[in-house]
């Protein structure tokens, strides 16, 4: 074992880089939640995003329009989950199972031609002086835009939530949909919106596992990333800063559970992979005790007349 | 101006029809989809529904219904009972591994030895892998009311993990050349779980399967349980205070429905299988979602339904190596049906009325 091989600072940039997934498809999902509607499909829209990205970048060599084409493939996927639950008014826990299922397929489908490629690399952002300098440099300026731009959604989040008009009426969505129906909201309306928001970040968390972080495409690439963030948005108490480390130490989980298989450490491979899945639920168990931040009407169906 | 109202009772009427309809859309739809794949949509849908029935081959293919049906209905009959109570056990492809991974370890402890005790005590075994391993997410339920779907669906991964490690590790078959997997069941007299009557493809997992329905046929309608079950999933309230336990009901309903996953798993890798392998899972604890709900969580028509969806899996391979169509087309496929079941349901609940709004 030779853990000198681990080198810090490429170890927090990297898990940076591992906690930009979960950031999306968390703040997403948290953003669904909040509207009071639960998307148990945020794996198969994250997977749908990866394969959209992969697919669209490697055609036309731009991976910032692959993350475009992630948030559209991501979006237009919840929007069946949105036609299923707020239309047809279906168990939510049901559909959200059937998106994942039915993502999962569709993206095998989508990938058999991309397996193998190598997508176009996205360059990261030119700071200039600023990442030369020593430790901070290459751990904070290193990074592509999509990066900065998870934390600054995280931001935008928080504050469009807490301190606008819009965010007051999601959350009264969420909280009673029944007197938000009474004020005249349009309770359906802005719960698919919501919705396609969950999508198209879940896709773009996805492609940028595929376009990024791998970066290739392969079946089932995201594997249980979307499940994680489900679990985070739990852990984060519906609070988007509070999400926002939750990644980081997920994030963190993950890179370091790699560099420890990297490093050669006496603990077989299979069980440092299983890592991450046990800490979350680890984490659950502790966390899971305080239930009042969820939203009071997370995963009830609405219908005007009852 | 269309509106929904909802009916008073849930229609029996549309109930029933729902299943039929979503299967006649997903039809439909999946032609459509295997066209614009390029293949004959009419020569596509016929390959998977006809052909395994009652094409040339068929002698060969109905017996693979019941090998693969019987572990989609028996994983089914057991989320079933849970999904009835609002109880989501979605895990049930880790408790399938686990079962299997259970029953095949000890089996694979007595080898050499021939005896007629190995086998029923690698069903035990197994049986305990899947209770187990749903055992954690209703304890962890009960005590500290951590969510059950993410609980059942992390352990999924680690199951899948653990698999890999056994099968790399402590089952590898120590005179198979370095490959990895187990020593092979089917060449192990006292642990092979063969057919019944030669080729019929009825193993103990069928029967098991069998008895699984009519066991929940029993439970859900002549049993207090089963109404304890019924009663909690349709009002929550209603159920506490005519004295139904939730966190017994809880324990009961993951309990049983990782035990026959594991039982599932267990038939699985000592029969069809025969091996255990880093991939020998193929999704069944999914699958076997859409089938619970296809089935309209209800026991006979879980059981036909666990024969459609082993048709499309037995169809979709036809397709494949006829047509070459891609095998994530039948994962799409199988997952249209479930998004057409969920939508139509909903003229089971409420029926569409057409005209202005009165206003109340």
């Amino acid at each position: 074992m030779d853990l000198s091989a681990i080198n810090p600072i490429l170890f927090v940039a990297g898990f940076l880089v591992a906690a930009t997934p979960l950031i999306f498809a968390a703040i997403g999902e948290l953003v669904v939640e909040k509207s009071g509607t639960l998307n148990l499909g945020v794996e198969g829209m994250m997977i749908t995003g990866a394969i959209c990205g992969f697919a669209t970048a490697v055609e036309t060599g731009s991976p910032l329009l692959g993350f475009a084409a992630a948030a559209v493939g991501g979006a237009l996927l919840s929007l069946l989950f949105a036609f299923l639950t707020q239309i047809t008014l279906a168990n939510q826990v049901a559909s959200g199972l059937a998106l994942t299922l039915f993502g999962l397929g569709l993206s095998a489908l989508l990938g058999q031609s991309y397996v193998g490629i190598k997508p176009p690399r996205l360059n990261d952002i030119n700071f200039g002086p600023l990442s030369d300098i020593p430790v901070i440099g290459p751990i904070l300026f290193t990074h592509d835009i999509i990066l900065y731009l998870g934390i600054a959604l995280v931001a935008a989040t928080w504050a469009v939530l807490k301190f606008t008009r819009a965010g007051l009426i999601l959350r009264a969505v969420g909280e009673s949909h029944d007197a938000a129906h009474a004020l005249g909201y349009k309770v359906v309306r802005i719960r698919t919106l919501a919705i396609m928001f969950g999508g198209a970040c879940a896709g773009i968390g996805g492609a940028y596992i595929s376009l990024i972080r791998v970066p290739q495409w392969t079946e089932g690439m995201t594997a249980g990333v979307g499940w994680i963030a489900l679990a985070l948005v739990v852990f984060a108490s519906w609070k988007p800063w509070r999400l926002l480390l939750g990644a980081y130490l997920f994030g963190g989980i993950t890179q370091l559970q790699l560099n420890l298989q990297g490093a050669g450490v006496a603990i077989p491979v299979e069980y440092l992979a299983m890592s991450p899945y046990v800490i979350t639920i680890i984490v659950l168990v502790i966390l899971s005790r305080d239930k009042s931040a969820a939203p009071a009407c997370l995963g009830r169906t609405f219908h005007a007349s009852s | 101006m269309i509106r929904l109202e909802k009916r008073p009772q849930p229609s029996r009427l549309f109930s029933l029809a729902t299943p039929l309809l979503a299967v006649l859309a997903t039809m439909f739809f999946g032609g459509l989809l295997f066209a614009a794949l390029g293949k004959e949509p009419l020569t596509s849908i016929q390959t998977i529904f006809w052909e395994p029935l009652f094409g040339e081959f068929s002698f060969f293919y109905r017996p693979q219904l019941l090998i693969k049906g019987a572990p989609l209905i028996l994983i089914a009959i057991g989320l079933s009972l849970g999904f009835k109570a609002g109880i989501w056990n979605i895990g049930a492809e880790g408790q399938y591994i686990m079962g299997a991974l259970f029953g095949a370890g000890v089996g694979l402890a007595f080898y050499p030895l021939e005896g007629f005790y190995i086998f029923p005590l690698m069903v035990l075994a197994g049986a305990f892998g899947g209770w187990i391993w749903a055992m954690i997410p209703a304890l962890l339920k009960v005590k500290f009311g951590t969510n059950e779907i993410l609980v059942s669906l992390m352990l999924v991964y680690v199951a899948e993990q653990f698999l890999a490690s056994m099968s790399l590790g402590l089952l590898k078959n120590p005179e198979g050349f370095g490959f990895p997997g187990s020593r092979n069941l089917q060449q192990y007299e006292s642990a092979f779980n063969g057919d019944l009557i030669a080729g019929s493809g009825m193993h103990w997992g069928v029967v098991c399967a069998m008895i699984a329905v009519i066991f929940a046929y029993v439970l859900l309608t002549r049993h207090r349980l089963g109404f304890a079950i019924r009663v909690t999933g349709e009002a929550p309230r209603a159920a506490r205070f005519s004295g139904v336990n939730p966190t017994r009901l809880v324990v009961f309903c993951l309990g049983i429905s990782g035990l026959l996953a594991g039982l599932a798993g267990m038939f699985e890798v000592s029969g069809p299988a025969g091996q255990v392998t880093i991939d020998f899972n193929v999704g069944y604890g999914f699958t076997a979602i859409i089938v619970a709900f296809l089935g309209r969580l209800h026991p006979i028509g879980i059981l036909l339904a666990g024969l459609l969806m082993a048709l499309t899996y037995i169809g979709g391979d036809i397709a494949q190596s006829q047509l070459g169509l891609p095998a994530a087309a039948i994962q799409v496929f199988q997952g249209m049906l479930l998004f057409f079941l969920l939508a139509l349901d909903m003229f089971t609940n409420y029926r569409l009325r057409f005209g202005r709004t009165e206003v109340a």
